[in-house]
């Protein structure tokens, strides 16, 4: 084991390297720099919703019938709804379903394919085979129609909608990781690892999957955009979140039947949507830009 | 010649592997994973003795292998079930309302190839300049936009604000008395075209604009893109370079030598796009009560008309795989390195 730990600290040395690199990109870009800045304070407002948000109650679902349907105001930045339920408070909570479940989304779905991938690129042969057909099986279908028929089967909500995200998105991280496992796998400290005798697990876990890390977030930088989407897509259906809880898909498909007069309430949780997304795109672009995970593929 | 049938010969052969396993997979959600897959193959209402025989229809007493080869038996007879909600073959729902859909989809999947490509083509050519600004900014907002907002902000701006063009539906109701459409293919624009039924044929066209673009932003957004990346690599080859030094002028080597090889990759993305905007339709319908497979699928999916979902679902994922099918052969066609490969 002696000879390892001089060889991770190289690897660990260029990852700090590649870190700062990105900071300086990103501070110095300013588009990166809004996006990030979009993105933190979203989280943050919605980590902190109930003291964030004008009237928490009517956010979380509390109806107030005699404000029903007001255009926005000072006192009602974004308007009422139907119920007459402050709409700028219903768009900070519902900022838990729609934009933090999908991170921890593709954080379970990277926890689950990542390992896989990384098993399959490093073993090889029937392992390999076996692991990669199935993920085939997944990726034949188009996301988001199978994270809805996961959804119709498992029973509408939240926690159900989100785990058919994760099953939904797992194999393209395998797929991911895999390829940058091959290539790894050539690199001599892993060799060397192999020659001392190191253990298979040790190697994924300390040699292979450390340095899976760049490629790996900047893909979920770019499908944070493309899962909050879909979570919007569940929630607009109503797959998602059920009333009275707040989400912004679900917020959209409620505005519905009054967009030529209370526009409000179905276009300010649309705008949450379309500024995270947004932001989450741009902001993968310049990762992307910097990385290019899909010289691995 | 010969690789090229063999690479065609082997895509085949993965396509039916793969749509082998999509069969798998729409099995378990539809047979495994419910805890009684009997009572949501004909609806909770069901009498007793009816879930029996649906139990010993789906062999649901029987192992997980004997249970698939009976599903794949339905599946290769045609037989996707019944609607719970229609009370008609899911099949024949899906059948009778294609048309509609498939007009959406070819409309604005053709929509984002004829702006998606001149918009990434232009930005390659003038990179760095206002104009690759301009559509580098409508090419993200295009991939960043949900489909049922940007339909909803388009209805408001268009029908109630600028009064230019219908809100919602696929031809205007009053025309089923002055100038019906003769039904030739099920598709309007089509069937008004044949019929020479010009009232009626623009009266299909606006309606169809506005859910056509909307459907179109993230494909244009995308292939776009794809285009862009692909022409900037291409301008940097030395074939390019060569014909730049005997002097063609640069509107031919854009057009014509680079467009030609960029024009591949792009048609990668066009087939992937083709499966999103399938999604698509199902948000762009809903808005626009278009009528077609999407409005079906939503409200399947509300009213856990589970049959009509699993068959959706596994019509959805064949789609995918002959498009991508499709899309290789073309690409193999086109270019011949990729055959070789």
């Amino acid at each position: 084991m002696a000879a390892i730990p001089v060889l991770t600290v190289e690897s660990e040395v260029q990852s700090t390297r590649t870190f700062r690199h990105v900071l300086s990109v990103i501070v110095r870009d300013p588009l990166s720099l809004a996006s990030t800045i979009v993105i933190l304070l979203f989280i943050l407002i919605s980590a902190f919703a109930p003291l964030v948000a004008p009237s928490p109650e009517e956010g979380a679902g509390k109806t107030n019938v005699s404000n029903r349907m007001l255009a926005p105001s000072l006192e009602h930045p974004f308007g009422t709804d139907r119920l007459g339920r402050d709409m700028l408070s219903r768009v900070i909570i519902g900022a838990r379903s729609a934009l933090i479940v999908p991170i921890g989304v593709v954080l379970l779905a990277i926890l689950i394919g990542a390992p896989l991938g990384a098993i399959a690129g490093f073993k090889g042969g029937w392992v390999d085979e076996t692991i990669m057909r199935i993920t085939d099986l997944f990726l034949a279908f188009p996301s988001l129609l199978l994270a809805m028929a996961i959804t119709a089967t498992l029973g509408r909500g939240l926690r159900n909608a989100a785990i058919a995200l994760v099953v939904s998105w797992w194999p393209w991280y395998t797929r991911l990781v895999r390829g940058v496992t091959i290539s790894l796998r050539e690199r001599y400290f892993i060799e060397a690892a192999q020659a001392t005798g190191v253990r298979d697990s040790v190697i994924i876990l300390r040699h292979i999957l450390p340095n899976t890390i760049s490629p790996v977030l900047v893909q979920a930088t770019v499908d944070l955009g493309t899962v909050i989407l879909a979570m919007g897509s569940l929630g607009f259906l109503g797959l998602g979140t059920q009333p009275p809880a707040p989400d912004w898909g679900l917020m959209v498909a409620e505005g519905r039947d009054f967009i030529l007069n209370q526009w409000w309430i179905s276009v300010f949780p649309g705008l949450a949507i379309f500024v995270v997304v947004l932001a989450f795109n741009l902001l993968g672009d310049t990762l992307r830009d910097i990385f290019d995970p899909r010289q691995y593929r | 010649m010969l690789h090229k049938l063999e690479y065609i010969l082997r895509r085949l052969l993965t396509s039916l592997f793969v749509l082998f396993g999509v069969s798998i997979i729409t099995f378990f959600l539809a047979r495994v994973v419910p805890n009684d897959a009997a009572v949501l193959y004909i609806g909770p209402k069901a009498r007793a003795e009816d879930l029996a025989r649906v139990r010993i229809q789906l062999g649901l007493d029987k192992p997980l292998p004997v249970q698939y080869a009976f599903y794949m038996r339905d599946l290769l007879h045609g037989d996707l079930g019944i609607s719970i909600g229609t009370k008609r073959p899911v099949l024949q729902e899906i059948l009778d309302r294609a048309p509609a859909t498939l007009e959406l989809l070819f409309t604005g999947m053709f929509l984002a190839v004829l702006i998606g490509i001149p918009l990434g083509v232009l930005s390659a050519r003038w990179q760095g300049k206002p104009l690759d600004v301009g559509v580098r900014t409508v090419s993200i907002i295009g991939v960043s936009i949900p489909a049922f907002f940007l339909g909803m902000v388009l209805q408001i701006v268009f029908f109630r604000n600028l009064h230019l063009l219908p809100l919602a539906g696929r031809v205007t109701s009053d025309l089923r008395f002055t100038h019906p459409i003769e039904t030739i293919t099920h598709f309007y624009v089509l069937d008004t075209l044949l019929t020479k039924n010009w009232v009626a044929l623009k009266d299909v066209l606006l309606l169809l604009l506005l859910p056509a673009l909307t459907l179109a932003a993230y494909p244009i957004g995308l292939i776009a893109r794809m285009t862009r990346a692909a022409m900037l690599e291409v301008m940097e080859q030395d074939y390019i370079r060569t014909a730049r030094a005997y002097g063609i002028r640069d509107v031919i080597i854009t057009y014509v030598y680079a467009l030609k090889n960029a024009i591949s990759p792009t048609l990668t993305v066009i087939g992937l796009t083709i499966a999103f905007a399938l999604t698509g339709t199902f948000f762009v319908e809903v808005i626009y009560t278009w009528g077609g497979l999407g409005e079906f699928t939503v409200r399947a999916l509300l009213n856990i008309d589970y049959p009509a979902i699993m068959g959706i679902t596994l019509l959805g994922a064949s789609a995918y795989v002959v498009i991508n099918l499709v899309v290789d052969i073309l690409q193999a066609w086109i270019d011949p390195r990729v055959s070789l490969k």
